[in-house]
């Protein structure tokens, strides 16, 4: 295996985009990438810590120029906060995938095995398949599934990549308004 | 200040919008946005009804160029808030600042298709700055104020509030204190680098042939006095954008006129040749540039504008500045040195006296009426102080050409959409909100027929607005190239127009026809002269075209000129 965990991956460009909750926000980010032809790889969206604010990570793949432009743009937006592009700093990208792989009996411990050297849990077992679950950099999560791939994969899910820089956070200008959430369960996503 | 008791959602959208600064909005009523309409009637603001919501955009709109202030919209819901987008996108490509209200269906009905519901604020995400739906009479303060100060701030624009029915019949307090805005400030330029700024001098210090790019920036940062600094202390001509015109004088001795496609020879010339382009507040265009690989190959280049995602987008720059262009201007003038460039200025006027002789206004009358002519006659007429709105086409450009803007915000134009239909509307805003201004619309035959219901509008509120129909019997500018790029084969050009002086007349406005050069002061007198809307029909000469011409695609020196051959037979060789 090439990919060890939490390895940097090279090539496409991370930004870290702090949003308003509230309703709309995800129709103006994905209208301006349409809009303005930027290939996005991913784009993933979930609650923060703070209460109203969202956490976007958008994998672009287009040259730098062209990320600035996409990142110049993201900020005129009234509804985002913060645009943080991770291209050089060290960080954290890591992407979840389901597989649904075909397991014929004469290839069933072969493929646990595999999954096992990348680390993936096995989450559940049918009589010719199973389901594996695994957590990793956008390059592992794309080692397993071309591993996998000769033994057939019936379905897959991807939750594109979800990053954060490594190290002391840079990201201050927009924390201090907002309170903390409270409660650990993620509000339903207005978006 | 916190004022007690409670308004229907109705009266917070009027007390918000007199809290602004608002006198005048430019709308059209229907079901969705009647209770405001209701509530209307106890605020001093004018409401000006136009015969189309597309042409309320363009009135707000020449109404903001005109003035400075926001222009505001009403409209209701579906149909009246579809008609808005063309005009929302106008003003968005022209940076105008522009607050659109319109009703929405009762929130319980939102997405069920209910009678006139349409998703306005989906479909406007690409022609807003921002948009909001409100749905309750408490959010309609804190939207209204933000909306504004989003439409103002940095590079300006359009902004539309969509509020349901129900939010404008429930209650609400006022709390105006409690609805100041923040957001907005949230992509504030930086503090200048003083680094950039550095290399900016050093820049403009070594230059030999420099040359400041004059956009429409300069006008919305207020930043006139700045930049005739600039170019009087460091010598240093200036080349204007379409929108740029009026921002400097015209008639400044280091005024070189327009760039860029139809931009004179020498102007263009001048930008190949420069070694330095110092671009204030302007964008690039591609009307501007014509083929990037090949433009201002020789020059450094300094691009100063606010709006940040457009530094490097079409021309890379060895300095770029995301500010507003006043502010870099005050610091950049007390360390600039005062030099002398006369060499340069001396070479760019030798390019100058070339193009003069191919110049039709210097051609002698030979019983053609030449919309050149029209508007180097109306410049000498108006002594260059009236506002004009120009529409779409030829007219536009040689409004650009011949006619001398000196003044600030004297001309209004769509720029950046050329959108046919903008003159009479945007001209009826520009006297409203400037009602001691001479104000001229110049617009083509084909274009004035798309918006020419607004006459009845400019009667109904009393707006004297002077109009004059340059009418060559086509979609012109469409012909022009259909003539220079597609073997003149004129599908779809040519026009037909309805008497436009019985037109006039049917409106209770004044019409008059011009056919010959030499009748031409005698009717602008009588049009100025009388106290309504007048319009002038110009029948000018049909296959007559744009000069010189930087076909699309091409670079910026690559120009068709204007054929000197006109002097000799009257007619266009084309
Ligand atoms: C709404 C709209 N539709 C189409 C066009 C394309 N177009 C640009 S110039 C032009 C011709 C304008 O004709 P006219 O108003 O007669 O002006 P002229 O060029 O003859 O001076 C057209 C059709 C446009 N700019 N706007
Ligand atoms: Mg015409």
């Amino acid at each position: 295996m090439t990919h060890a965990p939490g390895q940097q991956v090279p090539g496409p460009h991370v930004l870290v985009v702090y949003t308003d909750d509230e309703p709309g926000v995800l129709t103006r980010v994905a209208s301006l990438i349409r809009r303005r032809g930027f290939n996005i790889h991913s784009l993933t969206v979930g609650p923060t810590e703070r209460a109203g604010l969202s956490r976007m990570t958008i994998v672009v793949d287009s040259d730098a120029q062209r990320v600035r432009q996409a990142v110049e743009h993201l900020r005129k937006l009234v509804n985002v906060l913060e645009v943080e592009q991770l291209a050089d700093k060290p960080m954290v990208v890591r992407d979840l995938v389901l597989l649904r792989v075909a397991t014929a009996s004469a290839v069933r411990s072969e493929v646990l095995q595999l999954a096992q050297v990348f680390r993936a849990a096995v989450v559940d077992i049918a009589e010719d398949s199973v389901v594996i679950e695994c957590t990793g950099s956008l390059a592992k999560i794309d080692a397993l599934v071309d591993s996998m791939r000769p033994f057939g994969i019936l379905e897959m899910g991807r939750t594109g990549a979800v990053a954060m820089a490594r190290g002391t956070r840079t990201l201050t200008k927009a924390r201090p308004a907002l309170p903390l959430r409270t409660g650990t369960s993620p509000e339903a996503m207005s978006v | 200040m916190s004022e007690s008791g409670s308004y229907t959602g109705a009266q917070l959208i009027w007390e918000s919008l007199l809290r602004e600064g608002v006198d005048t909005v430019f709308g059209y009523p229907g079901g969705a946005i009647l209770p405001a309409y209701d509530a209307m009637v106890s605020y001093p603001i004018r409401h000006v009804l136009v015969r189309h919501e597309q042409s309320a955009c363009h009135m707000a709109d020449g109404y903001a160029r005109a003035s400075g202030r926001v222009g505001v919209v009403v409209a209701t819901s579906g149909p009246g808030a579809t008609n808005l987008v063309t005009g929302l996108a106008t003003a968005m490509l022209d940076s105008t600042p522009l607050v659109a209200i319109t009703g929405q269906v009762g929130s319980a009905l939102l997405g069920t298709d209910a009678f006139q519901e349409v998703d306005i604020t989906g479909i406007t995400i690409p022609v807003t700055k921002h948009n909001y739906l409100v749905t309750r009479a408490e959010d309609i303060v804190p939207a209204i104020r933000e909306a504004f100060a989003v439409a103002r701030s940095g590079r300006p624009g359009p902004v539309l509030v969509d509020i349901t029915k129900d939010a404008q019949q429930s209650r609400a307090a006022l709390d105006w204190e409690a609805a100041t805005p923040q957001r907005h400030r949230r992509h504030l330029p930086a503090p200048l680098d003083p680094e950039a700024l550095a290399q900016a001098l050093d820049l403009i210090r070594q230059a030999k042939r420099p040359i400041i790019l004059a956009g429409h920036g300069i006008q919305l940062s207020g930043a006139r006095a700045e930049v005739l600094a600039l170019a009087e202390r460091a010598d240093i001509p200036f080349a204007l954008t379409l929108l740029g015109l009026g921002a400097v004088p015209a008639t400044h001795p280091l005024s070189l006129g327009m760039m860029g496609m139809h931009g004179e020879s020498w102007v263009n010339r001048a930008i190949q040749e420069a070694d330095l382009l110092i671009a204030l507040g302007m964008r690039f265009d591609d009307r501007v540039t014509g083929k990037l690989k090949e433009y201002a190959p020789h020059a450094k280049k300094i691009h100063i504008d606010i709006d940040a995602s457009e530094l490097n987008k079409n021309v890379p720059v060895d300095v770029a500045i995301a500010a507003d262009l006043g502010d870099v201007l005050r610091t950049l003038l007390p360390q600039l040195p005062v030099a002398d460039r006369s060499g340069w200025l001396e070479t760019i006027r030798e390019w100058r006296g070339d193009s003069a002789v191919r110049d039709i206004k210097n051609l002698p009358d030979d019983g053609h009426l030449y919309a050149a002519h029209v508007m180097h006659d109306l410049w000498r007429l108006t002594k260059g102080e009236a506002v004009v709105v120009t529409d779409v086409g030829q007219h536009q450009m040689w409004e650009a050409q011949y006619y001398k803007h000196d003044g600030e915000r004297s001309l209004i134009t769509s720029g950046g959409a050329g959108t046919m239909g903008f003159a009479l509307p945007a001209a009826i805003g520009a006297k409203v909100a400037r009602p001691d201004a001479e104000v001229w619309v110049v617009a083509g035959d084909g274009g004035f027929q798309m918006t020419f219901a607004e006459l009845m509008t400019a009667v109904q509120e009393g707006v004297k607005v002077n109009i004059a129909v340059i009418n060559n019997g086509y979609l012109g500018m469409v012909r022009q190239w259909q003539a220079m790029f597609y073997e003149g084969r004129y599908a779809a050009t040519p026009i037909l127009s309805p008497d436009f002086v019985k037109l006039a007349e049917a409106f209770g406005v004044q019409g008059q026809r011009v056919e010959c050069r030499g009748d031409l002061a005698a009717a602008v007198a009588k049009a100025r002269a009388f106290e309504g809307a007048a319009l002038i029909e110009f029948k000018v000469e049909q296959e007559d075209s744009v000069y010189p011409m930087v076909p699309a695609g091409a670079a910026l020196h690559e120009m068709i000129r204007r054929p000197s051959a006109l002097a000799e037979t009257g007619s266009d060789p084309v």
